[in-house]
C-alpha cells in the first residue's frame, strides 16, 4: 500500500513540474535514457548540472559587478548556461536566459541585472523542487521490481 | 544465398569476400559497433551525448575540446607547444573512430574549425563529421555543410537524432567499405530497412 501511495506521489509531483512549466520535453528525453543498469541517470545529470553551472553563475555575477559591462563576455557565459539548462529541460530557467541574451545584445545592463536575479530565483526554485522529487523517487523504489527490505 | 550473413568490416578486409555464416555474425559484436568521438566543452552535454550514444549501441569517446580530439586522432600539429605530451608523432597510433560529433560553439577551437582541420587531412577526411548547435542559424548550417559536415543537429540532442545518425552511418559504411560492385551488400542495406 505504501509503495502504491509513494508511486502515486511520484507521478503527481512529476506531472506538476510539467504542468507548472518548470520542465519541458527534454526532461522526458533524459528519463527515456534510464534503464535497470542506469536507474538514476536523470538525477545524475541534474546533480552534475547544478554543480557545474554554479561556477557559471559566479562568473556572470562577477562580470555584472564591473563598472563597464562586457556584453560579449556576458553573452558567452549565458550561452553556456542556457545550453546546459536546455539539456536538462529547465524550461523557466531557459526562458529567462533567452531574455538575458536579448538584453546583452541590446547592451542593456539594467535589463541584464534584473533578468539575472530572475534566473537565480528560477534556478534555486527548480533545484528545490527537483531535490524533493528525486527524494520521493528514491523512497518509492525501483519502478518494476518489488524489493522489500528483509 | 546467405547474403544476410555478410560482415562488412573496414578493420578486417579479408572477410569481405567470404560469407560468414557463424551464429554471431549478425549480432552487435565489437567489430560492428560504431565508434563515435564526441566533442563538447559542456560537462552536462557530454554526459548526455555519451549516454545517448551508448544506449544506441555505439562505442563512445568523449572529449572536451577540438584540440584534444585532434590529439586523440593523431592529427595534432602543435607538438612544439606541448612538450609535456607523452605521445610523439612517430609511430603514434591515433584513435580509430567511425564518426565524429561535435558542438559548434566551443572556446578555443570551434566545431567548425575542427571540421575544417579534419576535412583538410588526407588521412581523416573520410570520417563523417556531424555538428551540433543550440542555435538554428541558416548561414552557420550552410557553412558547415559546405565544409563537408554530414549533418547539422539542433540541440538539445534527442535519442531519435542519434539513432537516425547511427542507422544512416551503418547503412553508408557498408557502401563505403565495399567500394564498387558488391551488389549483395546493397541488398542487405535494403533488407535492413
Amino acid at each position: 500500500m505504501e509503495r502504491t501511495r509513494l508511486r502515486r506521489q511520484v507521478a503527481l509531483t512529476r506531472q506538476s513540474l510539467f504542468d507548472q512549466g518548470f520542465l519541458d520535453e527534454q526532461f522526458i528525453q533524459l528519463e527515456d535514457l534510464q534503464d535497470d543498469a542506469n536507474p538514476n541517470f536523470v538525477e545524475e545529470v541534474v546533480t552534475l548540472y547544478y554543480r557545474d553551472s554554479a561556477r557559471l553563475i559566479t562568473n556572470i555575477e562577477k562580470a555584472l559587478e564591473k563598472n563597464s559591462l562586457d556584453f560579449n563576455k556576458l553573452d558567452g557565459f549565458m550561452h553556456q548556461f542556457k545550453g546546459s539548462s536546455s539539456s536538462i529541460g529547465a524550461k523557466k530557467v531557459k526562458a529567462e536566459c533567452t531574455l538575458f541574451r536579448e538584453y546583452c545584445r541590446a547592451g542593456n545592463g539594467e535589463g541584464c541585472t534584473r533578468t539575472f536575479q530572475q534566473i537565480k530565483k528560477e534556478y534555486a526554485t527548480l533545484k528545490r523542487k527537483l531535490e524533493a522529487y528525486f527524494q520521493v523517487v528514491r523512497q518509492a523504489g525501483p519502478a518494476e521490481t518489488a524489493c522489500w527490505p528483509k | 544465398m546467405g547474403s544476410n550473413s555478410i560482415v562488412s568490416n573496414r578493420r578486417m578486409p579479408e572477410k569481405m569476400n567470404c560469407f560468414d555464416l557463424s551464429p554471431n555474425s549478425n549480432s552487435d559484436s565489437e567489430a560492428e559497433e560504431v565508434h563515435v568521438l564526441a566533442v563538447d566543452d559542456s560537462l552536462v552535454d557530454r554526459k548526455v551525448i555519451e549516454r545517448l550514444l551508448k544506449i544506441s549501441s555505439c562505442k563512445v569517446t568523449a572529449v572536451d575540446s577540438g584540440w584534444r580530439a585532434l590529439k586523440l586522432l593523431g592529427l595534432s600539429d602543435d607538438e612544439e607547444e606541448d612538450k609535456s605530451s607523452s605521445s610523439s608523432s612517430d609511430g603514434f597510433e591515433g584513435l580509430k573512430v567511425d564518426l565524429i560529433i561535435t558542438d559548434y560553439w566551443m572556446p578555443g577551437m570551434t566545431g567548425y574549425e575542427l571540421l575544417k582541420k579534419i576535412k583538410e587531412s588526407s588521412s581523416f577526411r573520410e570520417i563523417p563529421v556531424v555538428i551540433m548547435s543550440s542555435e538554428n542559424v541558416m548561414t552557420r548550417i550552410d557553412r558547415c555543410l559546405e565544409e563537408g559536415a554530414e549533418e547539422f543537429i539542433v540541440k538539445p540532442v534527442k535519442l531519435s537524432d542519434v539513432t537516425r545518425l547511427r542507422d544512416y552511418y551503418m547503412a553508408t559504411r557498408e557502401i563505403r567499405s565495399a567500394g564498387s560492385g558488391i551488389n549483395v551488400n546493397k541488398r542487405k542495406l535494403q533488407e535492413s530497412f
